[in-house]
Parts: C-alpha cells; sequence; structure tokens
C-alpha cells in the first residue's frame, strides 16, 4: 500500500493502483485513472462507473459482468467495447472500487 | 399434532440439507418442531467423486445411494419438484400442488451446471465434443469418450465464478495429464487451462503456487477469458479471442434453483443474499440459505457446508428461542487438491484468510501439507469419501474445528490477509 498523487488529491492505492478507500473518489480521479489505461470515458462509460460505484455502496462488493449486465444494463458485448479486454478490472480501476475477486 | 408444534422446512436433501435435519433432529424436540425435507431425487450423489468417474478410478455405486438412508427418524422425507416460495404467507408451492406452510425455512437447494446458459454449448456437440463432470451423466460420458480418445488439443475451460467446489477444473488437469502419461500418450495431448480469472486460483498465494504446478505439467493458461459462445472446434471469448479444441471439457455456469427467481429470493444467479456470518435471509427473517444455494462469498463447497451447518445448528436454536445468534461464521473452507502421480494438496481457508503453506491440523506434524503435494494428502482425499457417507451426512462429529485457525501456517513474506 503506498499514498500517490493523483489528479492533485493524496490517496491510498495498492500495488496493483487500485484506489484502496472508495470514497477517496473523485471524477477528476476518474479521468486520470481512465488516461493512465488509455480509455477516454464517455457518457456511457460513466453510466456504467456510476453504476459501478452505486451497486457497491449498497452491496460491499463489486459487481461481476453478469450483474452488471442483468441489474445494470450493460450487455457483456458492450462492456467489453466501453473496457477493452478486461471490462471488470478496468470498470472497478477508473470507478475506484476492489478489484473483482471473480469470487472463491 | 400438537397444537404448539411448529414447522421446519427444509428445501434440498443434498450435502447442507441433509446435514441440517441430522443436526436439528437431536436438538428440536419432536412435540415442538416437525421437521420436513423436500427434494425432487431420491438419490445422494457423491459429488467429489464426479471428477475420478472420468479416469475410471470410482464406479457410479460408490457415489451413488439412496437419499433415504441418510435422513433420520422424525423427519418427513418429501420428493417433490419445488415450485415456488411465498415468503409473505411462510408457504412452499409443490409442483404436485401440494402447499407446505413453515414457520422457519432452510434452503438449501445448492448451485447446479447450466451449459444451457453459454451459446452453442448444448449444441450436436455436447456429450460428443463438448463434456463437463459437475453431473453423474457428464462424467460418465467423459468416462466413455476418454477410454479411447488419440489426442488431440484438451481445453479445460472455466465458463464464470463462482463455481462449486473451484480447484476441480484444476484437479481435473492434473489428473488428465497423468491419466495420458499413464496410458503413454502425453505427448499426443496438448493441454490449455481456460480461465476467466487472471491466474489459475482466485487467491494470491496459492495462485502462483498452482500456476507453477500447471506450467511444470506443459499446461498452457489462457487467462481473462470471457466465453461468448462454443463454435465447432472452438470457444470464442467476447474479446473474440478463439481457441481450437479437439475435445472440450468446461465447467458449465452454475446457478441456484430457478424457483429462488420465480420466488423474489435471489439475486442474478439465483442465489440468496444471506448475512455472510449467520445464513440469515436478508429480508426476512424466518428464512435461512445454507450451503452452495446462499450468496456468502465463500467457496462452494462441501467443507463449508459442513463448518457453516456445525455453527449454524446452534444459532437456530437461539433464534427460535427468540434470542440472539452468537456463533458467527468466518467463511472456512479446507479443500484437498488432487494433483496426480498419487498426491493431493490440501487448502485451509476463510473469508478473510488466503490458503498459506504450512501443516494441518497439528503444526510441524501434520499429517497433511498445506499447499504442498503429498502422499499423505492423496490418502486423506481417498478416506473422506468414508467419512462422507459415515459421519459428515449424518451430522457426527469430524475431528476438525469449524472456524479456521492459523496455527500451523506460515504467513507469507508480506503480511497479506484479505485479497484485493
Amino acid at each position: 500500500m503506498t499514498t500517490a498523487t493523483i489528479a492533485g488529491a493524496d490517496v491510498q492505492i495498492d500495488d496493483e493502483g487500485f484506489l484502496i478507500d472508495p470514497t477517496e473518489w473523485t471524477e477528476d480521479i476518474a479521468r486520470q485513472l481512465a488516461t493512465n489505461i488509455g480509455i477516454e470515458l464517455t457518457d456511457r462509460h460513466w453510466d456504467m462507473i456510476r453504476f459501478i460505484r452505486a451497486d457497491y455502496a449498497a452491496n460491499g462488493v463489486t459487481p461481476g459482468t453478469r450483474r452488471v449486465q442483468a441489474a445494470g444494463g450493460f450487455a457483456t458485448k458492450e462492456q467489453f467495447e466501453l473496457f477493452p479486454k478486461k471490462p471488470q478490472k478496468k470498470s472497478a480501476y477508473i470507478a475506484g472500487v476492489p478489484k473483482p475477486a471473480g469470487c472463491v | 399434532m400438537p397444537t404448539n408444534q411448529r414447522h421446519l422446512v427444509v428445501l434440498g436433501a443434498g450435502t447442507a440439507g441433509t446435514m441440517v435435519v441430522n443436526k436439528l433432529r437431536k436438538k428440536l424436540k419432536k412435540d415442538d418442531w416437525k421437521i420436513t425435507i423436500v427434494d425432487s431425487s431420491t438419490t445422494h450423489h457423491y459429488q467429489p467423486g464426479f471428477l475420478f468417474l472420468p479416469f475410471g478410478t470410482y464406479t457410479t455405486d460408490e457415489i451413488v445411494k439412496p437419499k433415504r438412508k441418510f435422513i433420520p427418524d422424525g423427519v418427513d422425507f418429501m420428493v417433490a419438484e419445488i415450485e415456488k416460495v411465498l415468503p409473505e404467507d411462510n408457504q412452499v408451492l409443490l409442483a404436485n400442488g401440494q402447499t407446505l406452510s413453515y414457520d422457519q425455512l432452510v434452503i438449501a437447494t445448492g448451485t447446479t451446471p447450466r451449459p444451457d446458459q453459454t451459446e452453442g454449448m448444448m449444441g450436436p456437440q455436447f456429450h460428443d465434443t463438448v463434456h463437463e463432470f459437475y453431473s453423474l451423466d457428464g462424467s460418465k460420458a467423459l468416462a466413455e469418450k476418454l477410454k479411447d480418445w488419440p489426442g488431440g488439443k484438451l481445453v479445460v475451460h472455466i465458463t464464470e465464478m463462482p463455481i462449486k467446489c473451484p480447484v476441480a477444473p484444476l484437479e481435473f488437469t492434473f489428473l488428465a495429464d497423468d491419466f495420458f502419461k499413464q496410458k503413454g500418450m502425453r505427448d499426443k495431448v496438448e493441454i490449455t487451462y481456460v480461465t476467466p480469472l487472471d491466474g489459475a486460483f482466485t487467491k494470491p498465494v496459492a495462485s502462483a503456487a498452482l500456476g507453477t504446478m500447471l506450467s511444470d505439467r506443459h499446461v498452457a493458461v489462457e487467462p481473462d477469458f470471457i466465453i461468448e459462445r462454443v463454435d465447432e472446434g472452438k470457444i470464442v471469448s467476447y474479446d473474440e479471442r478463439e481457441i481450437p479444441f479437439d475435445l472440450l471439457v468446461t465447467v458449465p455456469l452454475n446457478m441456484g434453483a430457478d424457483f429462488i427467481a420465480a420466488s423474489g429470493l435471489g439475486d442474478e444467479l439465483n442465489y440468496v443474499p444471506v448475512n455472510k456470518q449467520n445464513f440469515l435471509s436478508d429480508k426476512y427473517d424466518n428464512i435461512f440459505a445454507i450451503g452452495d444455494a446462499s450468496n456468502i462469498p465463500a467457496s462452494k463447497a462441501g467443507s463449508v457446508a459442513h463448518f457453516a451447518v456445525d455453527l449454524f445448528a446452534e444459532n437456530f436454536i437461539s433464534h427460535v428461542a427468540g434470542e440472539k445468534m452468537v456463533h458467527f461464521f468466518d467463511g472456512h473452507a479446507n479443500c484437498f487438491i488432487e494433483s496426480g502421480d498419487g498426491k493431493g494438496m490440501l487448502i485451509d481457508f476463510n473469508y478473510d484468510t488466503q490458503p498459506l503453506p504450512g501443516k494441518y491440523p497439528l503444526p510441524g506434524v501434520g499429517p497433511f501439507s498445506l499447499l504442498e503435494e503429498s502422499r499423505v494428502n492423496h490418502q486423506g482425499k481417498m478416506f473422506f469419501k468414508w467419512m462422507y457417507w459415515n459421519l459428515l451426512l449424518k451430522g457426527r462429529p469430524l475431528p476438525v474445528p469449524a472456524l479456521m485457525s492459523m496455527v500451523g501456517k506460515e504467513e507469507p513474506k508480506e503480511l497479506e490477509t484479505t485479497e484485493v
């Protein structure tokens, strides 16, 4: 665990660069994190990020691909279009919630 | 029936449900509580045995027995399909038209492989070049296939997490490697392990150890693979990677029972949201879900169900007496991992502590080695079948504690007790 300055804010990150504390997240941080991994955020990206944050806040668990599809209304194919190759990991990274564990 | 008698209904007579009625029938007076258990099937399958059937290690009669044999006297066993639970009315509707009224309900209907949920998986290739080993029929069909399979590209594949017994596809891969070596044809088989995870397993220390075991056995790993469909002779991911196969052994999507969705009690995979420490439904204070049927973030495995039921039985008595439940489940799991060549590994972990190396249950002594291959671990796994049929299902004590202990475990260099 280290402290990093992202978009002018001091935040705690883990060794993969994920925010440790979701409450430290801001939209400016999200923009910077998205730039780090080469993603330009469109309205649809923001919709999905907001769903993931709201669902995490409600359930304490980062929603998986299937939940983002079923409860959030983002088809798996679209998730891959928005966040190429690794939608779960990339969207969680930008949304400032823990990396999905893929369960156990 | 006595006027004050209350009714406990348990849905599902698998590992968890059978243990629940055995434990609770001993604890609840018959005048106070009637107990009914419902299941659509009359046969109990020793599911860990499905892993061995394809390689001819077990025969069907060793792993299939009548459920009735494990249901204690004083418990009504009803064979019926469950249609729906009406939680507001405290009723269960059965497909045969009967209605059961309950005071307390325990949902223990587990999780089921659903090949129908992935496009192309159940096409004409199913049970020909596309196989699974999570059902009795599937394991038997795969055994037939492997008998005279000439070799080629074997792809072992996990559709999506969570799955029942998350180490089983790894075990299958290790046993397949050994099986083809014994047959003198390992050089004719190319094995690829395809997973939606970013490595061999969900937890970092074990993932590294198991990943090394795969590369030692010349098994290629294709991580982060989210399947879109099965085509003829290949699987295709959402990001358009294609993996060709001559023989696909897949773990289909696992889902809870459909009646859970119909009853409005489930999440998107039909698992019942419950408190992860005591298994009480988030919505109803007279509904519990235990074993694989719940959404607790633990492995879907018999060992978890076993440790969970030990605590649940104590808690249930308090709960129905109007008292607080004071036993808290920690997500304890304990899994043997067959690694081939007469050896196995053992992992022991919970919600917060990942599998670590060490000795179990006695520090320094074992006899079991954690996260390390040994013959004793393999013998432990083989002996477990006897324990399952003779002790575990009947609710008799096993010589292992319900909560995980750090005794005997070696902490990783960086103290890392949770995964990200």
